[in-house]
């Protein structure tokens, strides 16, 4: 790792904090996209039984 | 009809019906996600491992990569929902509310991450993380606007009404980007003026425009990726509701 220099706590800071609230977005996004697709699946599931009562 | 076997159509017609958007689009995400990748990784190794300390800022230079990236985002991605406002009201665009629903609370991440690595590097550069001058405060301002769209689409169960009374907030807070823009000519600031993009050109090095623009790049395909994503969950979840509602309405009956 190359020398920060006298402020590389301000460095680290900075790229930590954007490094983690992109990961919690990226994994956000994600869980999302997934419980969404979960949820349309057991509906469309339950739906064309439903239809065909 | 499943929201994957709806029938193929003219890309026009692809991007205005909400299940062919997802069919049309969805090809894209891994493409998206592997540029993303390496554009970062790139990015970081130039951040870090091949680019030099400022002669004035020293290393503190290296918080510029992750800080313009995201300050330039805060403002494109209420560019895209401004967009996105005027294909709601003007078009009746099927897709243009689904892109404003999804892209608020990412530009509410990047507008927080543009104001965060902001005060970590005005900490060591002037003396102070935060200062009440037209560029900070207007970008604050940019920030309470997306958190207020991001509450108000929550409000609503009506999607379609709450869309409309959205865009119309969002047209009367784009008066904002202008005046982020433009406040470190008109008002007296700490924030340096246009480095970059000026009509004399940049005043940076090219050791130093390299890994800014690598970055610059990895950041917006990042965005372009998420926006993607969450426009996707966005038709679904509108499928969801839907299915939900006539279920209600089958069981009422």
């Amino acid at each position: 790792m190359i020398d920060l220099g006298p402020h590389a706590v301000f460095i680290v800071w900075a790229y930590l904090g954007v490094a983690m609230t992109v990961a919690a977005l990226v994994g956000w996004t994600l869980y999302d996209a997934r419980s969404t697709a979960r949820r349309l699946a057991e509906l469309e599931a339950r739906a064309p039984r439903r239809a065909a009562r | 009809m499943s929201i994957d076997t709806t029938p193929k159509q003219s890309w026009w017609s692809r991007i205005a019906h909400p299940g062919q958007f997802v069919a049309w689009t969805s090809p894209l995400l891994w493409p998206l996600t592997i540029l993303t990748a390496v554009l970062f990784i790139i990015g970081l190794w130039f951040a870090f491992f091949n680019s030099p300390a400022d002669y004035q800022m020293g290393d503190t230079v290296r918080i510029m990569y992750v800080h313009v990236p995201n300050a330039w985002l805060s403002q494109f991605v209420y560019g895209v929902m401004t967009v996105s406002a005027l294909g709601t009201l003007v078009w009746r665009h099927p897709m243009a509310d689904v892109s404003m629903k999804a892209a608020a609370p990412l530009g509410a991440m990047f507008t927080a991450l543009a104001l965060f690595t902001g005060a970590l590097w005005g900490r060591p550069t002037w003396g102070t993380f935060w200062e009440w001058d037209g560029r900070m405060t207007s970008t604050l301002v940019l920030l309470f606007i997306y958190l207020g769209i991001v509450a108000l689409w929550r409000a609503f169960d009506d999607q379609l009404r709450a869309a409309r009374i959205i865009a119309v907030f969002t047209l009367v807070g784009a008066i904002n980007i202008p005046i982020i823009k433009f406040s470190v000519d008109w008002w007296s600031t700490l924030h340096q003026p246009a480095s970059v993009f000026r009509a004399d050109g940049p005043t940076m090095p090219g050791s130093i425009l390299t890994p800014l623009f690598v970055m610059f790049f990895a950041f917006t395909f990042l965005f372009l990726t998420l926006h993607l994503k969450a426009m996707h969950t966005e038709v679904k979840r509108r499928r969801v509701m839907g299915l939900q509602r006539r279920m209600a309405q089958g069981d009422a009956a």
